[in-house]
């Protein structure tokens, strides 16, 4: 014991190196995630960003490396920016659905489970997540068709003349429920909301009982301690989880290509223009919508205040 | 004198274990009273009870004479003080204050009033815009005291309120809140496991023991005349004797309790309303105040012997491990106790 203390192998003294010098660990631990991140991740994203500024020929079809603001301000032409509205307030819409829908299954899962039910609401939460996400879009194709289930559904409930009625509104309508926004708007809801019920059950989760006790305690009715108490420190949990519906949807570019009626998405929009077009710095342009439009609702959201109880 | 809250019979039962069990007390309207007891004795479960979080199982409990069952806890006329303070970390500390008076309707001037004269009294006017984040533990414990009592409730139901703070500022607060509970005239009901708080607050202390009260008396009657063989070794330092040596030194086999400031020390025979008994010094702790010896007996039972260390008694201080002495006590310091039976069926 004492010969293997006075002469270390190289492995005992590299570990004694690093315990002398905890500024050297630090390094090496982080030296892959930041090369990973920092290089690869945000190089190759500003690198996107730097393709916005090319020019593309429309005759040629050819890119060249000529620096002009045109494709940026091209955004803004009606065509473009009816699509960013279009995105926009689909996200908009996703993000409040899914937080309206989340809130109840979350509130469930964080305050009335515990062991085996709380397992296996994760397991139900999360589960939809391990199927494939286009099988389910597809899936979603069939259910909303014309003489699909969701069709047999509501006329069944007799809803048949309500859902017609829905569908003749413009901007949520369509000729059929597959082809309408309404259809495009529930399949998105569906496959995001598990990233909003999981951020609200965790900062649910983290609410100390003693809290809604003391409002109880002080008078205040279970309606009432809900919107004093329980809402306003589960803010964190809904803005976490906003972010990514809201980013999610902003990016998507499968669902509005499955569901809904015709016309361009962000994200089907840079599909379209990097691929079948080859116009790498309109797609890039395109890009910078979603980063820009997440940026924004992040300063909003921080100042309403939402990130004040973290 | 009116009663301000009544328990008959309580019991309330958790899976297996008995928190409560077949309680019953009566506290009086402005009364200071104490439950005190080791954790996961049943004092806090019955504060719950009072404040309306757990409904019993059986029996009975009343609050100024109105039956409590079924009573919702924003319904009832009592406010509590948590033991983590449970303040509101999103609102300000005039917001939380003003909690109690907003969910009831009172207006905003009004509300904001009451809330800063609740503030100045707890001595901390000028505080109201910070947020509970910013305040030290001694402050959150008065904001929540504050936030209790702007309420006037008739009840106030305290939890270990004092457990987080450092000495020096719980002993501070024990007066203030002392002081206050007389300045107010509302019944407080303090929630400890600390028995030198509880004696040193108190009207009256509740003992618990595994769910069961032990005994319920003045702080004075508590340590002089504890009941049982719990609460003689809870409330403060005691020798409990027992069995033959109980017999032959008190004339009855059942155990009893002296405490270790009763003895003396020392050679001197003992009068005839004395006991006398002798022993070898195991042990001797200077404590500042006093010494404190550990004396085997000649029996085998080991006594703890406290000696002032006042200006009077300087050879207290010369006695030293090893050495056999003498020790005496007046027979009216011996209190027959009930043995506390471990029930092991819970």
């Amino acid at each position: 014991m004492k010969a293997r203390l006075a002469n270390p192998g190289p492995l005992r003294r590299f570990a004694n190196l690093l315990y002398r010098r905890p500024n050297l660990y630090l390094t090496l631990l982080l030296i892959p995630p930041l090369t990973w991140f920092g290089a690869i991740y945000l190089g190759s994203l500003l690198n996107l960003l730097w393709q916005g500024f090319y020019t593309f020929d429309d005759f040629t079809m050819a890119v060249t490396p000529d620096l002009t603001l045109g494709n940026f301000a091209a955004l803004f032409n009606p065509s473009n920016f009816d699509i960013i509205l279009r995105t926009l307030g689909m996200a908009v819409a996703v993000s409040l659905a899914s937080a309206v829908l989340a809130f109840p299954i979350a509130y469930y899962m964080a305050r009335y489970t515990s062991g085996k039910t709380k397992a296996f609401f994760y397991i139900a939460v999360m589960m939809p997540m391990w199927a494939s996400y286009i099988v389910k879009t597809y899936a979603w194709t069939l259910l909303l068709a014309k003489g699909g289930v969701a069709q047999w559904f509501v006329q069944l409930l007799h809803l048949d003349g309500l859902l017609q009625a829905l569908l003749t509104v413009p901007g949520i309508g369509g000729s059929t429920l597959s082809t309408s926004h309404l259809g495009r708007f529930m399949v998105f809801v569906y496959i995001w909301l598990p990233f909003m019920i999981l951020p609200i059950q965790a900062s649910l989760e983290r609410l100390p009982p003693s809290l809604l006790q003391a409002s109880a305690d002080l008078g205040a009715r279970p309606g009432q301690t809900f919107w004093q108490v329980t809402l306003p420190l589960s803010i964190p949990g809904i803005a976490a989880g906003s972010i990514f519906t809201f980013s999610l949807t902003l990016g998507d570019f499968i669902v509005p290509q499955l569901v809904g009626p015709p016309g361009y998405f962000i994200g089907s929009m840079v599909y379209a223009q990097q691929g079948a077009i080859g116009n790498m710095p309109m797609a890039a342009a395109f890009t910078l919508v979603p980063i820009v439009l997440i940026a924004l609702y992040l300063s909003l959201v921080k100042r309403l205040g939402a990130f004040d109880a973290l | 004198m009116p009663l301000a809250v009544q328990f008959t019979q309580v019991s309330r039962t958790f899976g297996e274990v008995k928190a409560v069990d077949q309680v019953s007390i009566d506290i009086m309207d402005g009364e200071f009273f104490s439950m005190l007891g080791p954790s996961g004795s049943g004092k806090t479960t019955c504060l719950r009870l009072i404040a309306g979080f757990e409904q019993p199982d059986n029996g009975s409990i009343r609050i100024h004479g109105v039956e409590a069952a079924g009573v919702p806890p924003y319904q009832r006329d009592v406010n509590t003080v948590f033991q983590d303070y449970a303040l509101f970390p999103h609102m300000n500390v005039r917001d939380n204050i003003a909690y109690g008076l907003k969910v009831k309707g009172v207006a905003k001037a009004e509300r904001h009033a009451r809330a800063d004269e609740a503030l100045a009294m707890v001595a901390l006017a000028g505080y109201g815009a910070r947020k509970p984040a910013q305040l030290s533990g001694g402050q959150r414990q008065r904001v929540a005291l504050a936030r209790a009592l702007v309420n006037r409730p008739r009840v106030l139901l305290l939890d270990e309120p004092l457990g987080a703070l450092d000495l020096k500022l719980r002993e501070q607060m024990q007066g203030e809140l002392k002081k206050l509970q007389r300045q107010l005239g509302i019944t407080f009901i303090f929630v400890t496991h600390d028995q030198t708080e509880a004696l040193s607050m108190s009207d009256r202390v509740a003992v618990f023991n595994r769910g069961r009260i032990e005994q319920v008396d003045t702080p004075r009657n508590l340590y002089m005349q504890p009941a049982t063989t719990f609460v003689a070794e809870f409330v403060g330092t005691s020798n409990v004797v027992r069995g033959e040596l109980a017999e032959q030194l008190n004339g009855s086999p059942a155990p009893f309790s002296i405490r270790p400031e009763h003895i003396r020390l020392g050679e001197q025979a003992a009068d005839s309303h004395e006991v006398q008994v002798s022993g070898l010094l195991h042990d001797v702790q200077y404590q500042g105040s006093a010494t404190r010896f550990e004396l085997q007996l000649d029996s085998g039972q080991l006594l703890t012997v406290s000696q002032a260390n006042d200006r009077w008694q300087a050879h207290a201080q010369t006695w030293q491990a090893g050495q056999r002495v003498q020790a005496r006590w007046p027979r009216e310091a011996m209190t027959a106790l009930l043995e506390t039976v471990l029930d092991e069926g819970r």
